[in-house]
């Protein structure tokens, strides 16, 4: 008798550095193994540009408190969906405030006096979830996927 | 990917930057800094070429409005040339379609202010 196969559910997992020369890097992963969960070509510049947004986030956070600690994502490929998560370590953190006050006025140009990455976020994944725990602040975001 | 970015002054005084490659959280100060040491030298009406950018996102976007800002300070203007759906699509989702005058290329950009002077 054959050994029962377990569903097809790979989860890719990434740390990095908080350094912006990473975030590219976990664009491009992300997209990869977005394409092999089986998610159309159509949408995989959303997901691009989704993590990327999110993993800007998290790396801006982590230089302003806690620069050694990694940031973290996970990639999942379900049965229906493929499913990100980036998680930072920045505790009690506000993903939708504007900015503390410790930003410097360059950084908080840079990267979000406005919040677009939010708004971009929110406009680009299927369906987004964002938590803020008391060991960081997690972001969960997915899209459909097609298995052959 | 390097961001690369150039720019070249038109006899009508448009500074024409063209931008190719990634915008992002690692390559904006690149293109913050360019607009920045533009104005400074003066230069007041600046045109974003962005038909070879590859990857925007929300970080291009604040430095593009930064831009905007320090040139409005000076009577000036920022525009872009963008025709790719992906990138337009980025400043469709954050209402940046109303902030910025987007044009086909730099010619339409150059016709453009003609008639608004």
């Amino acid at each position: 008798m054959a050994p029962e196969i377990a569903p097809r559910t790979a989860t890719v997992e990434l740390t990095f550095s908080p350094l912006p020369v990473h975030v590219r890097t976990a664009r491009l992963i992300a997209t990869a193994v977005a394409r092999r969960g089986g998610v159309e070509e159509a949408l995989l510049d959303e997901v691009r540009l989704a993590v990327g947004e999110a993993c800007s986030r998290a790396v801006e956070a982590h230089q302003q408190q806690c620069p050694a600690e990694p940031v973290r994502v996970e990639l999942r490929d379900g049965a229906d969906r493929f499913e990100v998560v980036v998680t930072d370590r920045v505790p009690n953190d506000d993903p939708a405030a504007g900015g503390t006050p410790e930003v410097s006025p360059d950084l908080a140009e840079l990267n979000g006096n406005l919040n677009l990455g939010f708004a971009v976020i929110a406009g680009l994944a299927d369906d987004v979830n964002i938590s803020s725990t008391p060991s960081g602040v997690e972001i969960t975001m997915s899209w459909p996927a097609k298995k052959d | 990917m390097d961001l690369k970015v150039s720019d070249y002054t038109t006899d009508d005084d448009l500074t024409v930057i063209n931008v190719e490659g990634e915008i992002d959280v690692y390559t904006a100060p690149k293109l913050r800094e360019k607009l920045i040491d533009l104005v400074n030298k003066g230069k007041y009406h600046l045109l974003v070429d962005m038909e070879k950018v590859e990857f925007l996102d929300s970080t291009g976007l604040g430095v593009l409005v930064g831009g905007l800002k320090r040139v409005r300070a000076h009577d000036g203007s920022l525009e872009l040339v963008c025709t790719q759906e992906r990138i337009l699509k980025i400043f469709r989702i954050t209402g940046l379609t109303k902030v910025f005058g987007i044009f086909d290329s730099v010619d339409d950009a150059r016709e453009n202010r003609k008639k608004q002077k």
